[in-house]
């Protein structure tokens, strides 16, 4: 939780952790991407939804503490945490009430469309998106609440 | 250790994997010990993250790839940040506790571990195909899918199809754990009249930095607005 603003105490008037703002301003927007090529390549390849989510949060978390919370905030709103977290629920359970209407049981994806085998292409990926945007809020939002406590820390404080 | 080295002894040709699996395992020992010893809490936060790294890099060599993902991200990751934070709300050194007080833990911890050591001769041998895991319905999804979901990964379909309702019923708890640290401590860490004190200082709900941070913030807090 540094301020990035606040140069007066140290006697080069630089930022002193400028080598760690430029390398993860470089390794934040990979980091993102990773967490969706891990979301997307679930089905063929180790991951999904619940890893993508972490490492989707971990970016904003990465963020938060070499910017500062205030600037996290401003970036992924905590407006949002409350409309994702239970999107992310909706969607999944909404995909099983979904093949309810089709004719189909709870979670029977086969009846998403014409042939089963693609029926439950669309339904896993469905449900994997609602895991990602639940884990991902909630992981930001455990970060938020316990972050917007924290004193200011100085480097000497560890 | 003395018996794995037996067995693997006798064998001519000692695989490499056996020996990563070792040495994997001596550091997972000796960082526990360190953990255990340790009374800087950052150093501990610090050697847990070390402990899932390399716990996912085991779980690596067992083949569970998508375990070891899930380890490194979360328990390497985010549960090392969380632990950070909230350690910073509490004392950066952990205070001894006294010989006496540690006898009934010592004494829980041989049991569970004698029990545990008792029911290791029951397990299955590591990719036995007549274990649980290998037999009945594993073997049923392993040779379904191909045909069903059509998608190459196995353990992507097991979790989000043969086994939706467990995926469903983990989502609904990762919801209802980020619903109750939100109803206790707030979105913005501002649910009133809180107060830590961190290495001495004191810190409550209007001098925390984040008391003011956003409007939506003075907006939700009901005694801010009966402070203007």
């Amino acid at each position: 939780m540094s301020d990035p603003q606040n140069t007066s105490d140290n006697p080069l008037g630089r930022d002193p952790h400028v080598l760690l703002r430029v390398i993860s301003k470089f390794l934040i927007p990979l980091i993102a991407l990773f967490a969706f090529y891990v979301q997307f390549h679930g089905d063929y390849g180790p991951g999904g939804g619940f890893q993508a989510g972490v490492i989707l949060a971990a970016s904003v978390i990465l963020y938060a503490l070499v910017f500062g919370l205030a600037e996290a905030k401003r970036a992924f709103p905590p407006r949002l945490i409350r409309y994702g977290m239970t999107l992310g629920v909706l969607l999944y359970g909404g995909t099983g009430v979904v093949n309810f209407i089709l004719g189909g049981e709870f979670l029977n994806y086969s009846t998403l469309a014409s042939d089963a085998a693609t029926g439950q292409h669309y339904g896993i990926l469905a449900i994997e998106l609602g895991v990602l945007t639940t884990v991902t809020t909630v992981m930001i939002a455990i970060f938020y609440a316990f972050g917007s406590r924290q004193p200011e820390t100085s480097d000497e404080d560890w | 250790m003395s018996l794995i080295f037996a067995a693997a002894a006798d064998v001519p040709f000692v695989p490499p994997l056996i020996l990563i699996d070792i040495f994997l395992l001596s550091i997972l020992v000796v960082v526990a010990v360190a953990i255990v010893r340790m009374r800087s809490l950052f150093g501990v936060v610090m050697l847990q993250g070390v402990y899932s790294l390399v716990s996912a890099a085991w779980f690596v060599t067992l083949d569970a790839v998508d375990v070891a993902f899930t380890e490194a991200a979360v328990g390497a990751g985010v549960s090392t940040v969380l632990m950070l934070s909230a350690m910073l709300l509490a004392d950066r050194k952990s205070t001894p506790v006294p010989m006496r007080r540690q006898f009934g833990a010592l004494a829980v911890v041989v049991l569970a571990g004698a029990a545990m050591l008792y029911a290791v001769g029951d397990m299955p041998a590591f990719g036995d195909v007549n274990s649980p895991a290998n037999a009945y319905v594993g073997m049923d999804f392993m040779a379904k899918t191909a045909e069903e979901i059509k998608i190459p990964n196995v353990v992507t379909a097991v979790l989000g199809s043969y086994r939706g309702y467990d995926t469903f019923g983990e989502v609904v708890v990762i919801f209802s754990a980020g619903l109750g640290v939100l109803l206790l401590l707030g979105l913005n860490g501002n649910s009133g009249g809180w107060v830590a004190r961190p290495n001495g200082q004191m810190l409550n709900d209007h001098s925390a930095p984040s008391a003011a941070l956003s409007d939506s913030n003075v907006a939700e807090d009901p005694q801010a607005e009966d402070a203007q």
